[in-house]
Formats: structure tokens, C-alpha cells, sequence
């Protein structure tokens, strides 16, 4: 099955070598390779299969089987740019072949008209850089229906009134209503409000090759056995090595972009398992590295040409990062509603998603999910009991006991502004276990975000007591220190002085250079990013592979 | 598009692991999820019961003595099983050898600390597995005062990294109580302690799940519903 499977060697110059192999990289080495293009993708975590995952907590959770791994890659955090960082996990992403996309919730919202042109109508917002995107709606349509076709997104559409438009229903129908949903969507009605059937990136029927879902109930945070899970690992990397012009090369940890002396990339230079370092030689480079490891690629790659980072002549490589609002508030129900079995998410609703400033008094908005995404040590031991539950002994037991079958988490998500000061740079003293820099994250929510987090999370308790939730609670909603969404640090734009890549994704500074990930966007969004990561990267896709064969890429 | 084919990248034997405890499905639901898995199916089998292991590979037998008393006022045991029957003392013994090597100096130094509280509170009695449980207990609150709060980095990565005796025992309890019994970390044997939470022993499950959508008639728009 292995066996014609293409390998490079780096001196061999190959069209373009792809920095991380996620929800961007997997699709553009599938898309790029099937355009006929000869494709090398660096992934700095392993090569894992179904084989390898595992239901194991420990292994997943703590021993970190699937992300970034503490360690290894320590990083620190502050709020504003004059404090001095301090060592503290806060960042999860995954680093293994297939990335983020193995380990997701794969709630696959598309965004809406208004996220891409949110500055012009809602006009400029002090303390923040809200801008417009260069593309639209319209111009991204046609790639998320691409992703739902090909990777493969379960949904109904016109289930909810707020809905963009789309040339196509989704190919799967929803997958199963779980209990949480059956109670969330009678209570929002109660309320009058509109929920509708979560689209899912997960199988609700088997389709090319891989199995409908089997509710197994590990899914967020950990991968998927039987490919229902749409990952890139399941739907686009084998793809892409059929072709037999992509090589997906693991345990590959890309520490910098090489250019020549006109300041053209010539490849990527990287550490193999054994700490040897090799440079990958291409005629152009895309980094899909994820909104925290591309921005810092960039940082590692300053040059005499780039003193302040490869293609950073804007200075805002890294700035502007988003990570999403929302909160979380959780009820108890007398019925056992057995929500551990299958996927986390069943019902959503969108009416939040354009509030008006006006009227709520700020800028913002969001949707809502009911879920159950606990594992059992997470449950018992995590987030899953109220504040005040005994802790011990046997009234923990009994509570433990009653509540594991009977919980319900309301997940609201929202925007996140974008300020110059939230940012991941270089630590100036913290180093990785390879000796390079670590990340320094920097980030103080926009006050907006935070009532924003507020107005949605009451929300989400009204339909708990509308459900007729026995005990209801909530995390307290407080300034974000711990990022999951990776958003914003290399955005989108027309003007090379404010962004970091052109609407084709290319870097303004260096044209065989591209950038696409969580980096690229220029607004949040309500906080479901990875649907439209995968509709970039179709798009970007397309319009490097007009480039390359319009001759633009040659030297 | 094939939609038949899908076995063929995944082994048999994650199969079989997969299909454990999944008698209760029907076979045509299978067919439709799956379609080359009923004859895993058929072969689906319960968790096979494994004894405990013989010797510890970190406590001296003494010290697992006293860390299985305290875990038994953690998880005690009653009507249900609790850590003592999950074999809690065995997870924790491996995992001080293995992902949570970090703690060892916790547990050197906290079990003097409760030997020290027992002399205080209850002199005579010379060890905290000898105290009665209503001793053991007073002696967890005297431990038990500080309470970390969960942030959400933690909701879902709990872990007991450099956290007071106390909550290092509590949490290498709770998760040797509810760890997949299919790991191989030793904890929640036989699967007690999922069946204690409730938790079905399958990795697939087959709609409905609970009461509510066991009756549900499916998503209707409003507008139908209304009429």
C-alpha cells in the first residue's frame, strides 16, 4: 500500500514545499499535487494512523499524543506588550500529520456576508484595527461548498433563517439529534429563537472509503478511528499521496525560509528526528503552519535583507490576534440523557450572530451549541461538576454518579476584535528544546469581547432554565489566557503597509512566498474557524496554481 | 466513490477493540455506518477481566497501604465498587513511574506530612490505614483546605503537575478510577468505574442515546411545527 508512495530528496528542487500538513496544508498538497504540481509538505509532528489513536486520557490529554507538547515547546504569556512574559501553557494545537483538524469538535460554520465586510458597516471601533477583508462572501462560496463536498461536512440547509447563500445542499444529512440537542432546540423555540441542525465535519454516512460515524464518544481532543472524523489525515493527505507527486515528510521541524540574494525563496530549512538539519529545496513556499507557528517562522527567518522578519515590512507579522470570545454555562437535568455517546455537537443557533451595537451597547455577536464534550476523568476531575460539588468523598461519588449522564454545556462563541498589542512574538530568553526562540503570546481581550462573552453566555443560561435545567452555573467569563483558535497574526490585505499577504495569499514582500492558515484572516469570525481555514485553502490553491501556470512563480 | 471499501486502511484488531461490548447493535445499522464491519461484529467480546498485578513498581508495599486508604475516602467504596476495586493503588503506582515521574517527590513527602497530622489529632494510631474512616477523614479535611481553581486551560486538560499532596491523590484517583479500562495503565479494572458513572463500556453506540431523542420525531421547521 506504502509502496508507491514518492520520496524527494531536499536537493531535489520540487514545485513547492508546504510548511505543516493541517486543515490548510493537507488541502493544498492534495489540491496542488492533483494540479500536477510535485509537492513536499514538512509536518514537525509524526505521522500517526488510526491505528495510533487512542482513547487512553492520559496519553491523549496529558502525555499530549496529538499537539504541541509542553516540554518540548514551552512558550509564555502576558497581557500587554510592558510586562514581562512568563512561562505558562497557553496555546493548544495539534502536531502531528493531519494537524488541528485530528483533534477538532468540527463544528463547520460558514462564516457569513457580514465578516468580511464588518469595518464598513459597522464603521471603525476605538481600540481596534477592524478592517474589511479584500475577498467576500461570494468569492469564498464556492470553496465552502468544496469543502463540504470534499472533505465532507454532514448538515441541512436551510435550516436556519440565517443562513448565507449557498449554490449547493450539504452531500450527508445531519448526523443524529442527541438528547442535548432535543432539549436545546426546544427550549430556544420557547424562547423564539431559531435553532437548526449543527453542521458537522463528520460523517453521517460512509463515504469515500472512510465510515459514518460510530458515536464513540471520544471525539473532541482526540482522533478519529474509523476516518468519520473529516481531518485532513482522513480526507485530503491520502489524496494527495496517491497522486504520487506528494511526499508528506514527518518529524520534519521547520526552523526557516531560506531566499537567494534578488530575495526569492529557495526552500525550507529543517530538523529531521535526529536533530540534522536539511534544507528542502522548491520553487515556492507556503506556510500553513497555524496562526502561531507561521507568524513565528517568519520571526526565526530575519535576514539582513528582512531585519524584522521575513516579509515583514509592515511590522505586523504576529499582531492582530484573535482567538475567539464566548464562555460556557452548564445545567443538570433529572433525565439520563447519556450525551457522552457520539460526536459533542448537535444544534446551534446563528440569531445572535449580527447584534446591534445600538441596542446591546456593543460591538459583536455569535452563536450558541449545545454540547456534551467531556471525556470521564475530564468530567470528574476538569470542568464537568458545579462549584460548589463536594470534591471527595462519598457525596462526590454519588454526584459523579448522577450527573456524568445528566449534564448539559451551552457553548457560546463570538468575535474577537483585533488590537494591534494581542500578538505572538519571539521570546527574548525562553528557547525550545531545538534551541530556537519560543513563542511569547500577548493578549487582553477588547472590553467589547468580554460583555460580548457575557450577553451570549446569559443566553445560553436562559435556555438552560427554559429547558428546566435542576442546577445551572457558569465559568466565570474572564480575560482569555489560554488560545486554541490561532487567528489574524498574518492577515489578509490589499495595502502592503497594513497586512501581511495579498488576496492570493502571496506575501507582499516576497513573491514565491505564501502564507495560509488561522494567520490569514482578518476578522474572527463567531468563533468557528476551521471551515473557512479549508475554504482559504481551496481558494489559495486555486489562485497559486493560476500563478504558477501563468509562469508568475518562475525566477 | 466507493462506499464499501473502507476496511481496508483500517487493522482488524482496532476493530475488534472498537467492537468491544457492542452486541447490543443491530446489525443492519452497522451494515449502513460501516459496511464491511458486521463480521468484526459477530466477534465482539466484553472486557476480559485481568487480575492485579503482583508486585508495585514504585510503593514500597507499606506506602501503597496507605495512598489505597487515602483513595478510598476519595472514591470509597459502598453499594458500588470504588478506587480499591478499580485497582486505583496499581494505576497510581505506574503512573509515579511513568507520565507523572514529576510527582514522586509529592507522594515522598506528603505521606510523612499525614503521618505527622495523625500523631497530632489522633496519637496511638500509627497509621492512616489503621484509623477508622470517620479519623481518615478528618485528617483528608485538614489536607483538603486549598482548592485550585479550574480555569479553562484546565477544563480539559486536568492534571495534577505541581499541586499540594492532597489534589495530586485526588486527581491520579479520579483518573485510575475512570481511565478506559482498555489502556494499559492498570486503573478503573473491569470497568467499574465507568459503570459507576454510568458510562456503557462500548466504543460505538448506536442511536438513540438518551431519553430525549429516543422519541424525537426529527428537526421540522418552525413554521410546520406551528400548524
Amino acid at each position: 500500500m506504502t509502496a508507491d508512495k514518492v520520496q524527494y530528496q531536499p536537493s531535489d528542487e520540487v514545485d513547492f514545499v508546504i510548511i505543516g500538513s493541517g486543515a490548510a496544508g493537507g488541502i493544498l498538497a492534495k489540491e496542488l499535487s492533483t494540479n500536477g504540481f510535485r509537492v513536499v509538505v514538512l509536518e514537525q509532528g509524526p505521522y500517526l494512523t488510526e491505528a495510533d489513536f487512542s482513547h487512553d486520557e492520559i496519553k491523549v490529554l496529558q502525555e499530549d499524543l496529538l499537539t504541541n507538547h509542553p516540554k518540548l515547546q514551552p512558550n509564555t504569556f502576558r497581557k500587554t506588550p510592558d510586562e514581562k512574559a512568563k512561562p505558562q501553557r497557553a496555546l493548544v494545537y495539534g502536531r502531528a500529520v493531519g494537524g488541528t483538524s485530528n483533534h477538532f469538535t468540527a463544528n463547520f460554520w460558514r462564516f457569513h456576508e457580514i465578516d468580511f465586510i464588518e469595518r464598513t458597516k459597522v464603521g471603525a471601533i476605538p481600540g481596534s484595527t477592524l478592517v474589511d477583508w479584500p475577498i467576500t462572501y461570494a468569492d469564498l462560496e464556492p470553496y465552502y461548498t468544496k469543502v463540504e463536498w470534499e472533505v465532507g461536512v454532514s448538515g441541512l440547509a436551510g435550516a436556519s433563517p440565517f443562513d448565507p447563500p449557498r449554490s449547493k445542499p450539504y452531500p450527508m444529512p445531519p448526523l443524529p439529534t442527541k438528547s442535548n440537542g432535543v432539549l436545546f432546540e426546544r427550549a430556544a423555540r420557547k424562547l423564539g429563537l431559531n435553532p437548526f441542525p449543527a453542521p458537522m465535519a463528520i460523517l453521517s454516512q460512509p463515504r469515500d472509503g472512510r465510515a459514518a460515524c460510530m458515536n464513540c464518544g471520544f471525539c473532541l481532543a482526540f482522533g478519529c478511528e474509523v476516518k468519520a472524523k473529516s481531518s485532513s489525515l482522513a480526507a485530503m493527505i491520502p489524496v494527495a499521496e496517491k497522486t504520487g507527486r506528494c511526499e508528506i515528510r514527518p518529524n520534519s521541524y521547520v526552523h526557516k525560509i531560506e531566499l537567494d540574494s534578488r530575495g526569492r525563496a529557495i526552500g525550507a530549512v529543517y530538523f529531521d528526528a535526529k536533530k540534522n538539519v536539511h534544507l528542502q529545496k522548491a520553487k515556492a513556499v507556503i506556510v500553513s503552519a497555524n496562526g502561531a507557528e507561521t507568524p513565528r517562522l517568519l520571526l526565526l527567518s530575519a535576514s539582513k535583507q528582512f531585519p524584522n522578519g521575513l516579509a515583514n515590512s509592515s511590522g505586523i507579522v504576529g499582531k492582530n490576534l484573535m482567538l475567539n470570545s464566548g464562555g460556557i454555562s452548564l445545567g443538570v437535568f433529572d433525565e439520563q440523557l447519556n450525551d457522552y455517546k457520539g460526536f459533542a455537537v448537535s444544534r446551534i443557533l446563528h440569531d445572535f450572530y449580527e447584534l446591534d451595537a445600538q441596542k446591546v451597547g456593543f460591538y459583536g455577536g455569535g452563536g450558541l451549541d449545545a454540547r456534551f464534550d467531556m471525556t470521564p476523568i475530564n468530567f470528574a476531575a476538569g470542568g464537568g461538576l458545579p462549584p460548589d460539588a463536594p470534591r471527595w468523598g462519598k457525596k462526590f461519588k454519588d454526584t459523579i454518579a448522577h450527573n456524568f449522564t445528566r449534564t448539559v454545556e451551552i457553548f457560546s462563541h463570538g468575535t474577537s476584535l483585533p488590537k494591534e498589542e494581542n500578538s505572538f512574538s519571539l521570546d527574548p530568553d525562553l528557547k525550545d528544546a531545538w534551541g530556537l526562540p519560543a513563542l511569547r503570546m500577548t493578549y487582553k481581550d477588547h472590553p467589547d469581547d468580554i460583555k460580548l462573552a457575557k450577553w451570549l453566555n446569559q443566553h445560553g443560561l436562559d435556555i438552560l432554565d427554559a429547558a428546566g435545567a435542576k442546577q445551572k452555573w457558569t465559568y466565570p467569563i474572564e480575560e482569555q489566557q489560554f488560545a486554541v483558535h490561532l487567528l489574524g497574526t498574518c492577515r489578509m490585505g490589499s495595502d502592503p503597509k497594513t497586512s501581511v499577504i495579498d488576496a492570493d495569499h502571496r506575501t507582499h514582500d516576497v513573491k514565491n512566498l505564501f502564507l495560509c492558515d488561522g494567520s490569514s484572516f482578518v476578522t474572527s469570525g463567531r468563533g468557528q474557524p476551521t471551515m473557512t481555514i479549508e475554504a482559504l485553502a481551496f481558494r489559495a490553491a486555486d489562485r497559486i496554481t493560476a500563478l504558477a501556470k501563468g509562469g508568475e512563480l518562475n525566477a | 466513490m466507493s462506499e464499501t471499501n473502507c476496511s481496508s486502511s483500517v487493522p482488524f484488531d482496532r476493530r475488534t477493540f472498537l467492537t468491544r461490548g457492542a452486541a447490543g447493535l443491530s446489525a443492519a445499522w452497522l451494515t449502513a455506518q460501516w459496511p464491511a464491519m458486521v463480521s468484526a461484529a459477530t466477534h465482539a467480546h466484553a472486557v476480559v477481566a485481568s487480575p492485579n498485578p503482583a508486585k508495585f513498581e514504585f510503593f514500597a508495599p507499606e506506602e501503597a497501604a496507605e495512598v489505597e486508604a487515602i483513595a478510598s475516602r476519595i472514591i470509597p467504596s459502598d453499594e458500588t465498587p470504588g478506587a480499591k476495586e478499580a485497582g486505583v493503588i496499581y494505576f497510581i503506582d505506574r503512573a509515579l513511574v511513568t507520565f507523572a515521574a514529576d510527582s514522586q517527590k509529592t507522594y515522598r513527602e506528603g505521606l510523612p506530612e499525614i503521618q505527622a497530622i495523625l500523631a497530632e489529632k489522633f496519637p496511638g494510631v500509627k497509621k492512616f490505614s489503621a484509623a477508622t474512616a470517620e479519623q481518615q477523614d478528618a485528617i483528608l479535611e485538614a489536607l483538603s483546605n486549598s482548592k485550585p481553581k479550574i480555569t479553562a486551560s484546565r477544563r480539559n486538560r486536568p492534571n495534577a503537575s505541581s499541586q499540594p499532596f492532597f489534589e495530586t491523590v485526588r486527581y491520579h484517583t479520579i483518573a485510575g478510577f475512570l481511565i478506559d479500562p482498555e489502556s494499559d495503565r492498570r486503573g478503573n479494572k473491569d470497568g467499574v468505574g465507568w459503570k459507576v458513572i454510568g458510562r456503557d463500556p462500548g466504543h460505538i453506540f448506536q442511536p438513540p442515546f438518551g431519553a430525549l431523542d429516543k422519541d424525537y420525531p426529527g428537526w421540522q421547521p418552525v413554521s410546520a411545527e406551528k400548524k
